[in-house]
């Protein structure tokens, strides 16, 4: 990959925005996280597992795994109306595809784990941190997990790939224009989650998703201190 | 995890405690928990605002739209309020359209802060019966530890503040949000806010926690500033003594008082 490529916010290429990210947030809930890429902000929380209702949806083998990502109504320029849409329904239902591998529900049949997403400030990339916010939530929430996600935007703006997306760049328009791939990575290095949006030819593609998986072990490194942190605060809050 | 439902022997724990006028928590019956305001949270709203009273968490967005005006207002701008009780922030709301609850605590706060006129709506006009700024005010809850309904209003008070008008071409006819925001918000000066006061056995109290709350047998929320009531509801079926009323309303200016000292410093 060239290095010269001059990205609007200064990034190199490979780099990702700055990301924050911290569990704890929501004393609510049984486990809950924030995750951000910069100018994007997610925040997750994991209720469960609890009693599903309604009952005919209860999956007498195992648990389920039930998200619900939603955009905050000024998260974004033009206000959206509060309440689900088609594009957060079919995001909720990704973002669970995504998260589904990893999360082991055999011991708790008849039973829910919600994940509320909610992004509480947008700019591009919203599904992958809000993926990551909702891993993050999981873990905390000491729901049984058998490896970890980790989600990123790969885009190709006219013939560059750049890693994780921002709305100028979702916008491209020279050459090519913008392709937006996100994907998500089992740690163990599996696909858990892949959209696009755009023009790519095979060989791109593949290169995208190598690169893909290489930036998601970093967020994942991320995600795995953050998790160690918050054990060890606990431990000398006790 | 907060209870969604307050046992009986704390229930009655609760009210032998009020009758000596102290709290779990060590508060006063009249008195709020810590209360933190930040405001600027989220950049692609024209205003914004994260409200925490103890562990009560709200985020409050301000969007302006470029709509028509109503017709017994042809010269005025918009108001818009919702609250959004959203599934993340307790085990007791669920996902689906909105319930009651959130509808009443968006019309309350909406009519505390209509009626309080702190909104210069007149100065909202961009063509007269045609064109008209609509302010909406949208509340989210994070976390509900009781008392969202005073959370909402000083969120949405900070969010108001905090708020610029976005720069409208009026020959495309729509915001351009690349230039520079052309002004604050015409506001009012002054700090008007809704707050609400419990009825738990003979005794009244502010800013009650979700054990609490679950126990109120009685919510007045009364909007008012400097003493001037604006706005009142009462909720829930139960009646309330002509000298009970009276005693929230010698509470009222104190209690503004003291949660615009906490406050006035972030907005």
């Amino acid at each position: 990959m060239t290095n010269t490529f001059k990205r609007q916010d200064g990034r190199k290429p490979d780099e990702f925005r700055k990301v924050i990210a911290k569990v704890g947030v929501v004393p609510n809930a049984d486990g809950s996280a924030v995750f951000e890429f910069g100018g994007t902000k997610a925040i997750a929380a994991v209720y469960g597992p609890k009693e599903m209702h309604p009952q005919h949806s209860q999956d007498p083998e195992k648990g389920t795994l039930r998200v619900t990502y939603n955009m905050m109504s000024f998260s974004v320029h033009d206000r959206i109306k509060p309440g689900p849409s088609r594009r957060s329904m079919e995001i909720s239902t990704v973002s669970g595809w995504a998260l589904d591998p990893v999360v082991v529900l055999d011991k708790y049949p008849g039973k829910v784990v919600d994940v509320h997403i909610d992004i509480t400030q947008a700019n591009a990339s919203t599904r992958c941190a809000g993926i990551n916010a909702a891993a993050l939530a999981l873990a905390h929430a000491g729901i049984p997990m058998k490896d970890m996600v980790s989600s990123i935007s790969i885009g190709k703006l006219d013939k560059q790939l750049v890693v994780d997306v921002s709305k100028f760049e979702e916008d491209w328009e020279e050459g090519e224009g913008a392709t937006d791939i996100a994907m998500s990575f089992t740690n163990s290095g599996e696909l858990s989650h892949i959209q696009l949006d755009g023009h790519i030819s095979v060989k791109e593609l593949k290169e995208a998703i190598h690169l893909g998986r290489k930036k998601t072990k970093e967020i994942y490194e991320i995600q795995k201190k953050v998790l160690k942190d918050s054990i060890k605060l606990g431990e000398e809050n006790d | 995890m907060t209870e969604q439902v307050t046992p009986k022997v704390t229930a009655e724990r609760i009210k032998q405690y009020l009758e000596q006028g102290k709290r779990f928590d060590g508060r006063k019956l009249d008195e709020f928990r810590e209360i933190s305001v930040e405001t600027g949270i989220s950049e692609n709203a024209e205003g914004s605002a994260r409200v925490k009273i103890g562990k009560t968490e709200v985020l409050v967005g301000v969007k302006l739209n470029v709509g028509e005006p109503y017709p017994d207002s042809q010269d005025k701008g918009n108001l818009m309020v919702s609250v959004e009780l959203l599934p993340l922030s307790s085990p007791k709301y669920e996902l689906g359209p909105p319930k009651f609850d959130s509808i009443e605590i968006g019309r309350i706060t909406d009519r505390a802060i209509r009626e309080s006129k702190i909104i210069e709506l007149e100065k909202l006009c961009i063509k007269e019966g045609e064109k008209v700024w609509t302010v909406c005010i949208d509340i989210y809850s994070i976390n509900d530890d009781g008392n969202i309904i005073d959370a909402a209003c000083i969120g949405a008070i900070a969010a108001l503040k905090n708020a610029k008008i976005p720069f409208y071409d009026e020959e495309t006819g729509k915001i351009d949000y690349d230039k520079e925001p052309t002004g604050k918000l015409p506001l009012a000066k002054k700090i008007p806010l809704s707050i609400s006061y419990h009825k738990i056995g003979n005794q009244i109290i502010v800013d009650p926690t979700t054990e609490e709350e679950n126990i109120s047998e009685t919510r007045v929320a009364i909007g008012s500033a400097d003493g001037i009531i604006s706005s009142m509801q009462k909720s829930n079926g139960q009646s309330l003594k002509i000298e009970e009323m009276e005693k929230i309303l010698d509470m009222v200016e104190k209690v503004w008082k003291d949660i615009t000292k906490k406050i006035e410093k972030h907005i």
